[in-house]
Formats: C-alpha cells, structure tokens, sequence
C-alpha cells in the first residue's frame, strides 16, 4: 500500500476509504475503514469491560486489570474535582478508553497480513476535534448551570487590579476559548506525527532492502530497523501518555467550571 | 495530508459514526458497565473495613478477657497465698502450745527426779552418818579402850559433819 509503484507514501495511512456507501440528505456517511475501526474499539473496551463485570468479591486478574483502570479515572476525578467529580467519571473514562484503545489499535502490525492496514482512528482532526468539542461543552453547560453567569469571574483571577480587569478577562477568555483546539491538535497532531515517523523509517528499512547498491542495506536499512523499533515502544508510550493527558485536561477543566477557582 | 484534503467529504461520515461509537460507549459501557464494577469495588472495600472493623472489636474483647483472667488469677493468688500464711500461723502456734505442754511436763519430771535425788542423798548421808559413828565408836574403843555410848559417836560426827 505505501510502497506501491516503489514510492512511499506515508500519509497514504491516513486516506478513509467508504466501505458501505450511504448517503443521506446530501451527507456522505458511508461506513469508512474509519468508522470500522471505531466500532472495533467499542468492540475491544466492551470486551475488556466484560471481563470486569464477575463481579467477584475476591476477583481474578482480569477484573483487577478493569478495576484498575475504573479505580485510575475515579481517582483522577476525585483528585482534580473533589467529591462533585463521581458524575463525570463515566464521561472521561469513556473518552480516556476509546482514545487509548483507538492509539493502542493503531500500533497494532495489521500491515502484515494482505490488503489489510492498521487505521489510527485518532489521528482524524474530525475526530479529536468532535471529542474536544464534547469535552468543552460539558464544561460550558456545567458551568453556566451552576453558576450562572457567575461562571464569568472564572476570567478574572483572584487579587487583579480592577484596572488590569478588562485586558485579563480578555487574556483569560482566549485561553479558555483556545482550549478545544490544544486538545484537539495535540492529541491530532501526535499520532499523525508518530505514524508518519514510523511510516518514514518503514519505507528507509524496505527500499534500504531493495536498492541495488548492496552496501545500502547494512548501512540504511538496519540502523533504520533497530530505530523504528526504539520509535515503536515511544509510540506506544505517546497512545497512552496523549489519552491520560487528553482525559487529565478534561477533567481540570471540568473543575474550573465546577469549583471556579 | 489526507485528514486535511479528505476532510469536506469525510468530516459527516466520521461526526455521525463518531458519535454513534461514543455514544454507545458513554452509554453502554460508561453508564452501564461502570457503575456496577465501581460498586464491586466498594462493596469490597466496605467488606474490608468492615473485617478490619470486626478483627478490632474481636482483638477489644480478647484483650478484656485476658485482663480479667489477670485479674481473677492475682486474686486466687492472693487467696492461696493468705490461706497458706494462716495456715502457717495455725501450725506454728499448735507447735508452740504442744512444746509449751512438753516443758511443763519435763519440768514437773524434772522436779520428780530431783526431789528423789535429795532424799535419797538425805538417805544417803543420814546412813554416812550412822556410818561415820559406829566406826567412830570402834576406832575410840579399840584406841582407848573407853567406851563411847552410840549416842555421844553420832552427836560427835555430827558436829563434824556441819563443821567440816
């Protein structure tokens, strides 16, 4: 697929290709590989979550597994936002799991086997940006709930001049506006980044392999392989590091619209 | 970039299966699955504490049964330890008394015995005296030949006798 005609194309990964064309009211939602490796992870999460619901007083290595990881996002949420948190926790354990399972299933080496290719749900800015919209909704709905306009001092910091108050509301209010983005784009941009690095040391080791000078290999191709596989272990480094700070962010921003600070 | 250049005809297609995906994880797994495995987890904690709680409780109770067998063991203690120093007394007087009553006796035997011994040395001196007379008498006769009357030896001795 990517070295098709000996060029390597490492954006090719990214292309969504229709599976199930379906178009309604002028909408293209054809079932994409895309929207198949969605369904793959709420596949994965559902499985792994049965595993979970033994229930079991004394519980086996599985359910300590999925326990560990409810304990991990009810911690962080009873950590960033205090008691009020224990409503949220559906939410961001729902966000941290499809993030981290989408990166993890990205990684995988489907490649090997023919026709078929590893798709990173996450590395769609539609998508991140979807998820960071939902994110900062929650944090403008339970913001203007509970405080009402209120919700407002959360641009002026404790202790500013009254004189500064205009310039730092505006200061604030930007930076507040900015935050769907940043979490959009990084979480976008750092597994775009990853695979295209990944991809690009991939098409050095195969065309390494297939030059005709026979002392390309040893010198291209092999330090190429030992570093992809360095790049491998920090990738699946950055799937988990991007989903605990994609789910931490989401959460210290649901605290400022909880507790206003 | 194909994110990029795909995204005016793809952005519907991922939106709405996007949403359809997390919707059924927020709600199927998020709302459904997670509550129940979160009350496991505090139902196991609740257990937990409550085994510590009553693992406490049992070690209170084990704690006071121990003081009061303490107790109830230095009191029988305490009470062996009087019945036997009475039981000494007792002993000791009863030995007193019986010793007390072995005196009295020996000394009235004592007594018995001394008293025969005077009057058998009274006997036994009245007889030296007799003695002492007759031979008096018959040395003076066979001496001088005079004849002293018995009575006359027996004064003479006596006199003898209490002057030395």
């Amino acid at each position: 697929m990517a070295a098709e005609g000996g060029k390597i194309d490492p954006m090719h990964q990214f292309t969504v290709e229709p599976l199930v064309p379906l178009h309604v009211g002028g909408y293209d939602l054809s079932f994409t590989n895309s929207a198949l490796f969605m369904v793959v992870v709420l596949g994965l999460i559902w499985v792994f979550m049965l595993g979970g619901m033994k229930r079991e007083l004394v519980p086996g290595r599985w359910q300590v597994a999925v326990e560990s990881v409810t304990g991990f996002i009810s911690n962080m949420l009873a950590q960033n936002i205090g008691p009020q948190g224990k409503a949220y926790v559906p939410y961001v354990f729902s966000l941290f799991m499809f993030i981290i399972v989408a990166n993890m299933l990205g990684m995988m080496p489907l490649g090997i086997i023919p026709g078929v290719h590893a798709f990173t749900v996450t590395s769609h800015l539609t998508v991140t940006g979807v998820l960071a919209v939902i994110s900062f909704s929650i944090v403008l709905v339970v913001g203007f709930w509970k405080h009402g306009f209120h919700f407002f001092s959360l641009f002026v910091p404790h202790g500013t001049p009254t004189i500064m108050v205009p310039l730092l509301f505006v200061i604030e209010l930007f930076s507040f506006l900015i935050r769907p983005f940043s979490l959009a784009l990084r979480l976008f941009v750092a597994m775009t980044a990853g695979h295209i690095l990944m991809k690009v040391l991939a098409g050095f080791v195969i065309n390494g392999l297939n030059a005709e000078a026979l002392w390309v290999a040893p010198v291209v191709a092999l330090p190429s392989f030992i570093l992809m596989i360095g790049i491998t272990l920090l990738e699946l480094l950055v799937c988990a590091i991007q989903a605990y700070v994609f789910a931490l962010l989401t959460s210290l921003y649901i605290n400022d619209a909880v507790n206003l600070h | 970039m194909p994110q990029i250049a795909q995204i005016a005809s793809t952005y519907a297609g991922q939106i709405f299966w996007l949403l359809i995906v997390f919707g059924l994880i927020y709600f199927g797994i998020g709302r459904a699955m997670l509550p129940k495995i979160e009350a496991t987890v505090d139902m196991r904690a609740r257990k937990v504490a409550d085994d510590l709680a009553a693992a406490e409780a049992a070690r209170v109770a084990a704690d006071a049964t121990e003081e009061a067998w303490r107790t109830k063991m230095a009191a029988a203690k305490a009470e062996a330890q009087a019945e036997t120093a009475a039981a000494k007394t007792k002993a000791a007087l009863a030995a007193e008394k019986r010793v007390k009553a072995a005196d009295v006796k020996a000394a009235a035997k004592v007594a018995e015995a001394e008293t025969s011994i005077r009057s058998a040395t009274a006997i036994a001196l009245s007889s030296i005296e007799s003695a002492a007379a007759e031979a008096a008498q018959d040395m003076v006769a066979k001496l001088s030949g005079a004849k002293v009357t018995a009575a006359a030896a027996a004064s003479a001795v006596k006199e003898a006798m209490v002057h030395g």
